[in-house]
């Protein structure tokens, strides 16, 4: 066959080797980068989506290093039973902030991408400890380790480590990133607390219901609380978000 | 075709590659394989022509067949709208408390309450509204903190307790016994009364009678029945909120609430759930034993 025989040419010769290795590589490598110059385009333009405050990203961090994800996805997808049950489906917009993100379909628990303002805070901090004393068939393992202080010296590094990935931090965020991170947790600062005006609509609370330590549950709590609440759906046209 | 060279020993086809004498014998994949994988690449070339496949400069192919799986969505939801349609409209127009007297407008509220119920509410007041003692108040049982009737509960789903909606429901139970002249002494006879009360005993004529008339009375009444409008629970039953398992004694846990009271909150539900559903919720949770 003359295909093979050509194949044969190319596989003997070092340079026409070298040649195709390279064309099949280029090929590749914009199929695959290319989409990423017209990702701008895929985020849909809606309001309200502002990066963690660094309570929140504490608690996102967390999160992470506790395999959360691994049984508990962040993403509605636009089927009518998820949307019936979890809210309006997950838009692009609002995981533009995450590094990384959190998608995906493992439902071993039910997808958290709107669960923040479900349930309160006593309710979240009960379950993280125990889920059986709320949930009594909950599979969850508990987390009660998170009720210990939480080590946020290094608030400032995380919020320059993601501006340098591209969330918008601005200096002052930074600059203010432990103080910030301090009185989110602190329920007599109040709706009008400086967190408050550097991250809007920022909920303010003793989110484990110990106003003494600044704990990992706080943090945990906070991140859960913001899941899938920035974004004002009255407001936005569905045809606007049609991709 | 070329000719095919056959390994003598196996009898199998070579590659027709030679090194040092030594010749590649060759199994090629099945023809049915080979078939399947160039029909699959043809496949592929149809797929890009009807779906949307590949980015733009600023957009994407979008495909003969327009497809979009959110658009696909908003069909669906309307669907879904359209054959719900009689019943929604028709609870829609009915009085809450009307509800009951057309029975399969009350079945269609009942099922959506109950489905509703365990997607949303199960959570803290568990299956069949049974609560978690301690904790969450059970919705099974005739004892209301913010009131029993359709309205109420309606009012308290919709705006949920002490928290950031201005219409939640709001009430503090002042702290006692810190910065007040009430000492230890008649803290625990305030105390004793109270567990009297409970008990349907009350101890008539004693100083924790006094106290309790004094302080607690004008939120929790005179005889301890409470007031609903103000989230003061009623004190004269067994029914108790904060009482996490049966070995905490009354008294310790009447103390524990005057001294370092606790307040219960619940998330408003306006604005999550539409307005029907709040109705079939109010209606299902009215109906789990002890709606007034």
């Amino acid at each position: 066959m003359s295909i093979f025989k050509s194949h044969q040419k190319l596989e003997t010769n070092v340079f026409l080797l070298a040649v195709g290795i390279l064309l099949t590589v280029i090929t590749g490598g914009l199929v695959e980068i290319v989409p990423l110059f017209t990702i701008e385009s895929t985020i849909e333009k809606v309001e309200g989506v502002r990066p963690y405050t660094p309570l929140e990203l504490a608690g996102r961090n967390i999160y992470i290093a506790e395999g959360c994800y691994l049984c508990h996805s962040q993403m509605v997808r636009p089927f009518k039973d998820e949307v019936e049950r979890y809210g309006h489906y997950s838009l692009a917009a609002e995981s533009k902030y995450d590094h990384p993100f959190q998608w995906g379909s493992k439902r071993t628990g039910p997808d958290l991408a709107r669960v923040g303002g479900k349930y309160t805070d006593d309710w979240h901090t009960r379950h993280l400890v125990n889920p059986r004393d709320v949930v009594p068939e909950s599979v969850m393992p508990g987390y009660p380790h998170l009720l210990r202080p939480l080590t946020f010296t290094d608030a400032e590094a995380h919020l320059k480590t993601l501006r340098a990935a591209g969330v918008p931090y601005t200096d002052e965020q930074i600059k203010n990133a432990k103080a910030d991170l301090q009185q989110q947790a602190d329920p007599t600062a109040g709706s009008d607390a400086a967190v408050v005006g550097r991250y809007p609509k920022a909920k303010v609370a003793d989110f484990d219901g110990n106003p003494k330590v600044v704990s990992e549950m706080d943090a945990v709590v906070a991140y859960l609380q913001v899941l899938g609440t920035m974004v004002d759906f009255t407001t936005v046209k569905p045809e606007s978000l049609r991709r | 075709m070329a000719h095919i060279e056959k390994d003598s020993v196996s009898g199998q086809m070579t590659t027709g590659h030679e090194w040092d004498g030594i010749k590649e014998l060759n199994t090629p994949l099945p023809k049915w394989w080979v078939w399947v994988f160039w029909a699959t690449v043809i496949w592929s070339i149809g797929y890009w022509v009807v779906m949307p496949t590949w980015p733009t400069i600023s957009d994407y192919s979008r495909g003969m067949l327009n497809y979009s799986s959110r658009a696909n969505l908003g069909d669906d939801l309307k669907a879904q709208q359209a054959s719900r349609a009689k019943f929604t409209a028709m609870l829609a127009a009915t009085p809450l408390e009307e509800v009951s007297k057309n029975k399969d407008l009350l079945n269609f509220a009942l099922t959506g309450g109950k489905i509703a119920f365990g997607e949303n509410c199960s959570a803290c007041h568990a299956a069949g509204g049974v609560g978690v003692a301690g904790a969450y108040p059970t919705l099974a049982d005739d004892e209301w903190i913010w009131g029993g009737t359709l309205a109420d509960i309606q009012q308290t789903i919709s705006h949920g307790v002490r928290n950031e909606d201005p219409d939640s429901r709001q009430s503090e139970m002042p702290v006692f016994g810190t910065g007040d002249p009430l000492d230890k002494a008649q803290l625990d006879q305030l105390a004793d009364y109270v567990v009297s009360l409970a008990a349907k005993a009350p101890a008539a004529g004693s100083p924790g009678e006094a106290i309790f008339v004094e302080r607690c009375s004008a939120c929790h009444a005179e005889d301890g029945s409470g007031t609903a409008a103000l989230g003061a629970p009623a004190l004269n039953n067994n029914l108790w909120l904060w009482k996490a398992n049966a070995k905490q004694s009354n008294k310790d846990v009447v103390l524990a609430q005057v001294t370092a009271p606790k307040h219960g909150s619940m998330p408003t539900w306006a604005g999550r759930l539409d307005a029907a559903t709040i109705k079939m919720l109010a209606i299902y949770v009215h109906s789990l034993g002890g709606g007034k």
